[in-house]
């Protein structure tokens, strides 16, 4: 019996090991490349997958007017991970197995992303996050991810850049952390913020936690972050509960300034918000969409889905730019190849600013920008360029 | 330093809020327990529908609060006495686990059907109330506080009066204490059942439209959380009773409140449901809960 069952094991094996040849073969001689985006379309991060991917397909659909890349047009397949992680395995997977794409672009947060190093990695299918933005992305324990890039900068650097800005610019002494207990994103970006922070001398005068997802009424933890007086509270969420807790907190009476990260950047903080609210915050993005370099993109974005792109859409664009700038690089849609490229990645002209790929790390050196809210409108402040 | 007793304070004030809505949610729940015996899982979800429906009232439909409240109220009515009657009904006879089960069955119907209907986006509602915000001696009271705590009062007022006063509360208290019995009095069973699940869903309906107007935030998952304290809040007040469901709700959310006040916020949930499981311990048949000799 017992061999009865290896023999078959074999066979199904070799088979396998057929196929998927077969497949390989199939897809050199295929007309199209295809590429796959597993992305938040819908869930808590859906704003930032649904801008994304709407930008994706407008690049793609522009590289394909122009020919296509090595020849041939690109393919985009769409997988919703639904802003979670386990769906996010399940979204690569299917990518990866049954689609069979060159390259996975997404998803947009950091803990979906990890989610989908394991598959990724295994299948040996290039994986580039627009905005996964957490350190251990690409790098964990002094060694490199080597499937996985990103066209973002990482956490410790936006981190760093709102510490800063905090002591140097709003000569704040006394700060405040509101974070986000359940996301890798938001722990990243507060413990570089603290160690900044305090090295220029500053003081965190209270951390308190709250659970994205489930939480509507921070109201309660808001009254000890009150009486703690900081001189700037520094809450590095998503969208919908910055939305709701800034709006919270100035209702309660709260003037101090309010800071953040990426996660701000969907106009749909103002709606939750309100724009009064908003008045006195501040937070890092990867650009700022009243930039000139952005203009072009815009015309084509608002030409095409007669909305406003944001910068998460920039991103994707970017993203998917950058694959292209690859493919061409690498001369063929071969893994190996395709993943050399992107990692000597060199002077890539994104619309967000110029990229360079760091091959230790696979982290792009890029600029930030800050951005101010004013009558509900982000508003562009400085760009900070890395050190 | 008058600082600790102004927070406390403020605590009560957000507590209370909080507290109406899940007391509003617990009613349903309770009231549907007193007279079938069916702990109803989809009622959370029935709550997001009357939110929804509000919300379509007040965006597309330009109307204020009061009309916007009444059409959700009515909307979840209809929709509570539909699924009473579709799903519930024909397993009436049939043992609890079956209807308990196919309330898991409707919720998750709402949920997900929602997202298809509605997409899975949140939605934000407009600006309903004015902005006033009263500050009494450093403790601050928004406008919406108010119209939260009164609106949900007014309703447990009017519920009180309907089922000690009208005919149809004295039949649903018949029905409740003996089905048969009721039956073999003249009183119309199946009316007085879908009665209490159209009152009870249109609460859960105007709990939904204040949390959507509070919170300003509405999706087709909003109702699983609210939901779930709801049932925590029937359960230790007495599941069945009607002011146990009113005092548990109010009870959960001062809790919760006081706990987040405490530092430990990301402990409020599981202090909630550590809650129920002492009180099903200790008091199985809840704070207001009186133990019935089994009838042999």
């Amino acid at each position: 019996m017992r061999k009865l069952f290896s023999v078959a094991t074999v066979a199904l094996l070799s088979l396998s090991l057929v196929t998927g040849c077969g497949a390989t073969g199939g897809q050199k001689s295929a007309e199209v490349i295809k590429v796959g985006g597993n992305l938040e379309l819908s869930g808590g991060a859906a704003a930032f997958g649904q801008y994304a991917e709407k930008a994706i397909k407008l690049a793609f659909e522009q590289q394909n007017a122009k020919g296509g890349v090595l020849g041939k047009k690109l393919e985009y397949v769409s997988s919703d991970n639904k802003s979670d992680p386990g769906e996010s395995t399940v979204a690569s997977t299917k990518l990866a197995t049954q689609d069979k794409v060159v390259a996975i672009l997404g998803p947009m947060t950091s803990g979906n992303t990890l989610a989908a190093v394991q598959v990724v990695t295994d299948s040996k299918v290039p994986l580039i996050t627009p905005t996964g933005t957490s350190d251990s992305v690409t790098f964990e324990n002094g060694k490199v991810k080597p499937w996985i890039f990103r066209a973002c900068f990482i956490d410790p650097f936006q981190g760093q850049v709102a510490a800063n800005f905090a002591s140097d610019t709003l000569k704040a002494k006394k700060a405040a952390l509101f974070i986000d207990q359940k996301g890798d994103y938001s722990k990243g970006l507060a413990t570089s913020f603290e160690d900044n922070f305090k090295k220029s001398g500053g003081e965190v005068v209270a951390t308190e936690q709250y659970v994205a997802g489930s939480d509507l009424d921070f109201r309660a933890t808001l009254v000890r972050i009150k009486a703690a007086n900081p001189d700037v509270v520094f809450v590095p969420g998503y969208y919908q509960e910055v939305g709701l807790i800034v709006k919270q907190a100035r209702e309660m009476g709260m003037k101090q300034v309010f800071l953040g990260g990426d996660g701000w950047g969907s106009p749909q903080l103002v709606d939750v918000a309100g724009a009064a609210a908003l008045e006195n915050t501040y937070y890092v993005n990867h650009g700022a969409m009243d930039d000139p370099g952005m203009a072009q993109f815009i015309k084509d974005f608002q030409g095409k889905y007669n909305s406003e792109p944001d910068t998460f859409a920039a991103l994707g664009y970017d993203t998917a730019n950058l694959l292209i700038k690859a493919l061409e690089n690498a001369g063929s849609t071969e893994p190996e190849k395709l993943r050399s490229a992107l990692e000597t990645m060199k002077g890539f002209q994104g619309i967000s600013g110029e990229l360079n790929v760091d091959p230790a790390t696979h982290n792009p050196v890029k600029s930030a920008a800050i951005l101010q809210f004013k009558e509900g409108k982000s508003v562009f402040m400085t760009k900070v360029n890395p050190k | 330093m008058g600082s600790v007793t102004e927070q406390v304070l403020q605590q009560i004030v957000n507590g209370l809020s909080l507290g109406s809505i899940y007391a509003l949610v617990a009613l349903g729940y309770t009231m549907v327990y007193g007279i079938i015996k069916l702990i109803n899982f989809a009622h959370g979800d029935v709550m997001m529908v009357g939110a929804y429906a509000g919300w379509f009232a007040t965006t597309t439909l330009h109307m204020s609060f009061i009309p916007a409240l009444l059409i959700a109220m009515t909307v979840s009515a209809i929709l509570g006495v539909l699924i009473e009657r579709i799903a519930y009904k024909p397993l009436r006879n049939a043992t609890r686990i079956a209807s308990l089960i196919t309330a898991i069955g409707v919720s998750f119907f709402l949920e997900y059907g929602g997202m298809l209907v509605v997409s899975p986006q949140m939605r934000t509602y407009p600006p309903v109330f004015p902005d006033t915000i009263y500050n009494v001696g450093g403790i601050i009271i928004k406008y919406g506080d108010i119209v939260m705590i009164v609106t949900s009062i007014v309703l447990m007022v009017l519920l009180h009066g309907i089922v000690k006063y009208t005919k149809i509360g004295k039949a649903m208290r018949a029905v409740s204490f003996d089905t048969e019995a009721a039956l073999l009095m003249g009183i119309n069973v199946n009316n007085t059942i879908s009665a209490t699940f159209a009152i009870g869903s249109a609460l859960a309906a105007a709990a939904g439209v204040l949390m959507g107007v509070y919170f300003n935030t509405i999706n087709p998952l909003m109702g699983i959380i609210p939901g779930l304290k709801a049932f925590v809040a029937a359960v230790l007040g007495g599941i069945g009773i009607i002011p146990g469901a009113m005092v548990g709700g109010f009870f959960l959310g001062l809790t919760e409140s006081f706990v987040s006040g405490l530092g430990a916020s990301t402990w409020r949930d599981a202090v909630a449901f550590l809650i129920l499981i002492l009180v099903l311990i200790v008091k199985p048949s809840g704070l207001f809960g009186k133990n019935i000799r089994e009838k042999v």
